[in-house]
């Protein structure tokens, strides 16, 4: 069993003492004078710091782009940790680098390291054909405030065309194990053919521990939020990595219990990007785009996005019209709670201290049910919402709606359940009449106040959009814009 | 071509300020701003700060041995305020400590007694009581009064557009650390060395040399760095100088967002007054400028807004009126544009409303009174090699105006809830400081006896890529390759009195002094030359490709041989160089003059599409034709129009400054300020150069940075024809940004209110300050 923290950097082991919840982006500049990682706005909106996180699954290590100011360096032990130095080759620059030079991709140089990073992981790691759009998704979480993206847009297009069809990498894209491949091609350092042995090699910290009995002041999941809120205080506090509870991750879909057993630890992007979650829903890639960045999806959780309790929780709202229930346990028993029962107010919920959210349990919905996710913020990509909405619907054969399942976040304290909405619906007919009544009643389900996203009448008016927008979307056929506008 | 700072970024290997490894022993400093926006300063309890682990000292105004002043321009700027504090996070105290945890702890530990006054956040309301900074000035041309009885149709109204933050990636920083005696050098990120060099110097008491600074990048400026680097360079000065020990300052981002200007908010009422064709007679507009607390540069932008208070049209009769207001926001400040893009937008608000009145569309308008050779600006200079008509009728034929309208029209006939909208933006901007004295600057040469080439100048590279466009400058100037070149940081003890990177105006004026240096460098060869080969005419030597020509002829002296022989014959290998821009001058008295070497013009055609039914929009492509010179290096050019564009965009449409009004700054983090994301930019971005000589720029070239940025402003009004494509009659107020808020509510309030204010009075809502995180 490991004492200390252990991981790899780079090509550097690194065994520490330091404070588990001591950020990794400190760690790299601080301690370790790496100082290609910036630091932007350390609350994960800009993307300067971004690294990648290295964790072996089966044989393969396999990478994520993370930012390097919310992670704790706790959480790292056994992981392989690859700051923009890790990425550069001696003698030449590689190929993300050189595109990025050759179409002037770089102007004052503080984001680019991150840019290069995310791109690297792109092809490093991308599941897909090569494309403009996939690139786009990977640096989704970086900014720049000097190229306006145009040149970062033209390298992406040469990189497409060297790793794609008929390009001169097309080979190494097309490998079993790319990253293997690019070293061997001499496109990436070659040390990062020995991470699987390096890490396979790395014991358990003997602190581990999984029966939820655990003490501290903070419990760190994706620490997407948890790092914006008291970042100053988690380096000072007794701290609880949960991130090193597997059995708290993954999708499951039980159809004798008829629900999916989702952990609570299930980053948003392992959700979102499941197939049977796709299957229920399957605009589900284009909610993932407007959620955050890919950066903080593959951090952030579920549990995490309902404990925040933030009343426009992207998830949350989905999540609650899903008609989900939450399960808790003390370390002594397992309670279950439904999600439309357990926010009590703004901030505040039925959840004791001493409890860990473990699994999510979701209805498998009917086959004909139809489920829709809204939301609209300022920025379209990685922006928190004004106005969200959940929608699960599911009519007759007659075009009476059977089950209407609809929330709506930041309208109220909590992400709100609207209940008389629903129970008016249910039994009604599906059309514009219908919609345009329930519209009515919902708003007396709202109560909007102004800040610093919207003004209450705007959240009002907003909301009434993506209400109307979600029998728009789900029901095209039966509901049209023009018909909710004639009323 | 290429940047030659870009594969250091990309290795991730540049250094700024805090890369560099610390001295031993550095100390870490934290800034404890007011928390309220205006009040009363009785004092400060600095007890537990300065009892906390690690703090090395908590430093006030008491603390300076020089003067507490650090105003620019009028003396109105403290640097740690005294008796009264005049917006949020006004910087009160300085916090140093071993870290820069510890000390961020310790501002925890402050407590300021405050008598909170009544704060001013609005400039008309600030105007109306008469807190208004300097003298309200007034170009006029023509006679505006006796104009308006020619006109068919004369509109009136107001507009406003909102402030931006800089949003550089790199906050603002320096570093300081103390030689011998009582001498610093100070590491900024600055846009302007020489003004920490002078304001240090007064802080700490010591004459201007013996503070050095020195500058080798910054992560992003746009103006953000221009005035507003001084205040921290001085404060870790000020903490290194009276602890003997390096001290660094780095400020956290919501500390950036909160204590620094940003571009200035506008509010203006304009008046225009056209004949039925569409030519423009008369425009009289008044501005208020919200400068913030603090005099700052505000002056100097309002000034550029005048100038630029009728773009690129021609109007005979203009009376253009502006007042600084002084309010209880940080001290605004230099951005990109300087005050030009909000002179800019009233004037085309003024346009699109009598566009309407008129029935016209607003290209035609726009283009009718685009300015041509010869035409006066209301400053009393004429356009000279104009180039309004060039660009507008480029980009007509290029990207095929008519047949792309006829696009939008028909697209919009066969959607229901998605609109497009299109528009045009002319953009005509002047080259120079207006501040005649500041068009000066100077190169310093050095060659080595390798024959490798040093190159200082006061130009600071902050991504603009001036360093790539000096070290192609140098050797052409040389006639050497670039490889032979190297740009040296910018240091105060090399070049002295720089004037600031700003104003587009750095290569022009450092690239200038290069080639002088050069020459005067070349000079001395040929005399050498000359004297060797037995020739009588020094003048017929000329330089090319590392080697000297004799009346067109190769010589035998290829580079490495003049320079050592040059050493052996103990010529100098040395040169520096002074250039000033000539024919510049303004006359205060009469506002009129020639204030600008050139003009920079353009025109942008932008497409939008709307989401009517969620108030969201897209901006679907941007094709532009932009006036460039003779450009030196095409590649960081089109990189400036694309980025400024970019900057722009985001202006006009998401990026909002939401101040309450008590003066807190509500888009405090980068999770509610949103600036321009990869996404948010279309794909669909086209540039075509129009190049032309520039006989006032280095080997023929033209300024690039700011013009580009008041392309952006055409977004605003291809999204008010996308909503107008949707409902003739919808509300269009001038009122920028136009985020998808004021979008939908202008789009549908008036429809659906109506629905819940029927329903059920939703009363018992929560008092929630901060619901919606």
């Amino acid at each position: 069993m490991a004492q200390s923290i252990t991981f790899w950097l780079n090509n550097q082991k690194i065994e520490t003492d330091e404070h588990a919840g001591r950020l990794v982006l400190d760690y790299l500049r601080k301690k370790r004078f790496l100082t290609g990682t910036k630091e932007g706005c350390k609350e994960g909106d800009c993307g300067a710091c971004t690294i990648l996180i290295g964790e072996l699954r089966g044989e393969q290590v396999v990478y994520q782009p993370t930012t390097s100011c919310l992670v704790p360096l706790g959480e790292m032990h056994g992981r392989h940790v690859v700051s923009i130095e890790g990425l550069n080759l001696k003698e030449k620059l590689n190929p993300v680098q050189q595109a990025m030079v050759d179409r002037c991709g770089s102007q004052c140089g503080f984001c680019t390291p991150g840019f290069i990073v995310s791109m690297c992981w792109y092809v490093m790691s991308a599941d897909e054909e090569p494309s403009l759009q996939g690139f786009q998704r990977a640096f989704s979480g970086n900014l720049c405030r000097c190229t306006g993206y145009t040149s970062i847009n033209r390298a992406s297009l040469d990189l497409v065309e060297d790793f794609g069809e008929g390009g001169r990498f097309e080979e190494i894209w097309g490998a079993g194990d790319r990253v293997g491949a690019l070293c061997q091609a001499g496109l990436l350092p070659d040390y990062f053919s020995k991470m699987t042995e390096r890490l396979a090699a790395i014991e358990p910290l003997d602190e581990e521990r999984h029966d939820y009995t655990d003490v501290a002041d903070y419990f760190v999941a994706g620490g997407t939020d948890l790092y914006v809120q008291v970042g100053e205080e988690l380096p000072r506090s007794q701290i609880k990595v949960l991130n090193r509870h597997p059995e708290m991750k993954g999708v499951i879909r039980d159809d004798q219990a008829g629900h999916f057993q989702v952990g609570a630890l299930t980053t948003f992007e392992e959700f979102g990007q499941h197939p049977d979650i796709q299957a229920i829903m399957p605009r589900m890639d284009h909610y993932l785009h407007l959620i955050a960045s890919l950066q903080l999806r593959v951090r952030a959780t579920l549990s995490g996005n309902i404990l925040n309790a933030s009343p426009i929780g992207d998830m949350s709202n989905l999540l609650l019209a899903l008609d989900t229930t939450l399960v808790f346990h003390d370390g002594r028993r397992e309670r279950q709670v439904a999600m439309k029962n357990f926010f009590t107010g703004y901030k505040t919920y039925d959840k004791e201290p001493d409890e860990i959210m473990t699994r999510l349990l979701i209805p498998i919905p009917h086959k004909d049910t139809r489920i829709h996710f809204e939301k609209v913020s300022k920025r379209t990509c990685l922006d928190i919402a004004t106005v969200n909405s959940g929608a699960k619907l599911h009519i007759d054969d007659a075009g009476i709606i059977k089950e209407a399942s609809l929330t709506v976040g930041g309208v109220a304290a909590v992400p709100l359940w609207l209940e008389k909405t629903q129970s008016f619906l249910e039994g009604r007919p599906m059309d514009a009449d219908t919609v345009r009544q329930g519209l009515g009643v919902a708003h007396s389900e709202m109560s909007p106040i102004s800040d610093v996203r919207g003004s209450a009448e705007y959240k009002r008016l907003l909301a009434h959009q993506l209400l109307s927008a979600q029998f728009t979307e789900l029901y095209p056929e039966r509901v049209s814009f023009d018909a909710l506008m004639a009323g | 071509m290429k940047h030659y700072d870009a594969e250091l970024h990309t290795r991730g290997e540049s250094l700024y300020v805090d890369d560099v490894t610390p001295p031993g022993g550095m100390l870490h400093a934290a800034i404890y701003g007011s928390p309220v926006a205006h009040g009363e300063l009785h004092g400060v309890d600095l007890e537990a700060a300065r009892a906390a682990e690690g703090v090395i000292a908590v430093l006030t105004a008491d603390d300076i041995p020089g003067e507490n002043q650090i105003g620019p321009v009028l003396q109105d700027e403290p640097l740690l305020a005294t008796d009264e504090v005049h917006y949020q996070g006004h910087p009160i105290a300085i916090v140093v400590a071993e870290t820069d945890e510890q000390a961020r702890y310790a501002l925890g530990l402050i407590e300021a007694d405050i008598t909170e006054k009544e704060a001013i956040v609005d400039p008309r309301q600030a105007h109306e009581k008469g807190e208004i900074i300097g003298a309200p000035r007034t170009f006029a041309m023509g006679d505006v009064a006796s104009a308006w009885a020619g006109c068919d149709i004369i509109v009136e109204g107001r507009s406003d557009v909102a402030g931006q933050e800089h949003l550089y990636l790199e906050t603002q920083r320096a570093r300081a650390v103390p030689t011998e005696g009582d001498r610093l050098r100070v590491y900024s990120s600055t846009q302007s060395p020489y003004a920490v060099q002078k304001a240090a110097a007064r802080i700490v008491g010591v004459p201007n040399h013996k503070i050095e600074v020195d500058v080798i990048r910054l992560g992003g400026g746009f103006g953000g760095k221009e005035d507003q680097a001084t205040a921290w360079a001085c404060m870790a000065a000020l903490a290194s100088h009276l602890l003997g020990r390096a001290v660094q300052l780095v400020l956290h981002r919501l500390d950036d967002l909160r204590m620094t200007g940003k571009r200035h908010p506008y509010s203006a009422d304009y008046k225009l007054g056209v004949k039925k064709d569409g030519t423009i007679v008369a425009y009289q507009v008044r501005h208020y400028q919200n400068a913030g607390a603090k005099t700052d540069l505000s002056l100097a932008v309002m000034e550029r807004t005048l100038f630029h208070s009728t773009n690129a049209y021609f109007i005979p009769n203009v009376r253009a009126y502006a007042a600084s207001c002084r309010t209880n926001l940080p001290p605004n400040t230099a951005f990109r544009g300087f005050g030009g893009p909000q002179g800019m937008f009233a004037i085309e608000s003024a346009l699109a409303h009598a566009a309407e009145k008129l029935g016209m569309s607003r290209e035609e308008l726009q283009k009718k009174n685009l300015i041509q050779e010869g035409q006066s600006f209301p400053y009393g200079q004429s356009a000279e090699r104009a180039r309004a008509l060039a660009t507008w009728r480029e980009a007509e034929q290029a990207f095929e105006l008519d047949r792309w309208r006829a696009e939008v029209e028909a697209f919009n006939e066969s959607s229901a809830t998605k609109k497009r909208g299109l528009a045009a933006m002319p953009v005509c901007f002047g080259i120079s400081f207006t501040g005649t004295f500041l068009n000066q600057a100077s190169a310093l040469l050095h060659v080595y006896t390798d024959g490798s080439v040093s190159l200082s100048t006061g130009g600071v590279e902050m991504g603009q890529g001036l360093n790539s466009k000096l070290i192609t400058i140098a050797a052409r100037a040389l006639g050497i390759s670039e490889e032979r070149v190297k740009i040296e940081t910018t240091n105060t003890t090399r070049i002295a009195n720089m004037s600031p990177s700003a104003a587009s105006a750095t290569t022009d004026l450092n690239g200038g002094a290069t080639i002088l240096a050069a020459q005067e460098l070349l000079d001395r060869f040929r005399e050498m030359i000359a004297r060797e080969i037995g020739a009588q005419d020094p003048e017929n030597i000329s330089f090319c490709d590392e080697r000297a020509l004799y009346r067109g002829q190769a010589t035998d002296w290829h580079w490495e041989k003049m320079v050592s022989h040059a050493y052996m014959s103990r010529i100098a290998l040395s040169a520096h160089a002074f250039y000033a821009t000539p024919n510049l001058w303004f006359d205060k008295e009469r506002e009129e003059g020639r204030p600008f070497a050139y003009h920079v013009y353009g025109t942008a055609l932008t497409e939008v599409e709307l989401d009517a039914l969620r108030g969201t929009y897209e901006i679907t492509a941007v094709r532009l034709v932009h006036d460039l010179g003779r450009p030196i290096n095409e590649l960081v050019d089109l990189g400036q129009v694309e980025g400024g564009l970019a900057q722009g965009l985001g202006w006009m449409t998401l990026e909002e400054l939401a101040y309450g009004d008590d003066g807190t700054l509500l888009s405090n983090a980068l999770s509610t300020y949103k600036a321009p994301d990869g996404h948010f930019m279309p794909d669909d971005v086209e540039v075509i150069f129009l190049e032309d000589e520039n006989p006032q720029g280095p080997y023929g070239s033209k300024a690039v940075g700011e013009p580009p940025l008041m392309y952006g402003i055409g977004v605003f009004f291809a999204i008010g024809d996308a909503m107008r494509a949707f409902d003739a009659d919808c509300e269009f107020a001038f009122d920028a940004p136009l985020t998808p808020e004021k979008v939908l509510m202008q789009l549908h309030h008036r429809r659906f209110s109506p629905i819940w204010e029927a329903a059920d009075d939703a009363t018992s809502t929560p008092d929630l300050a901060v619901a919606g995180e």
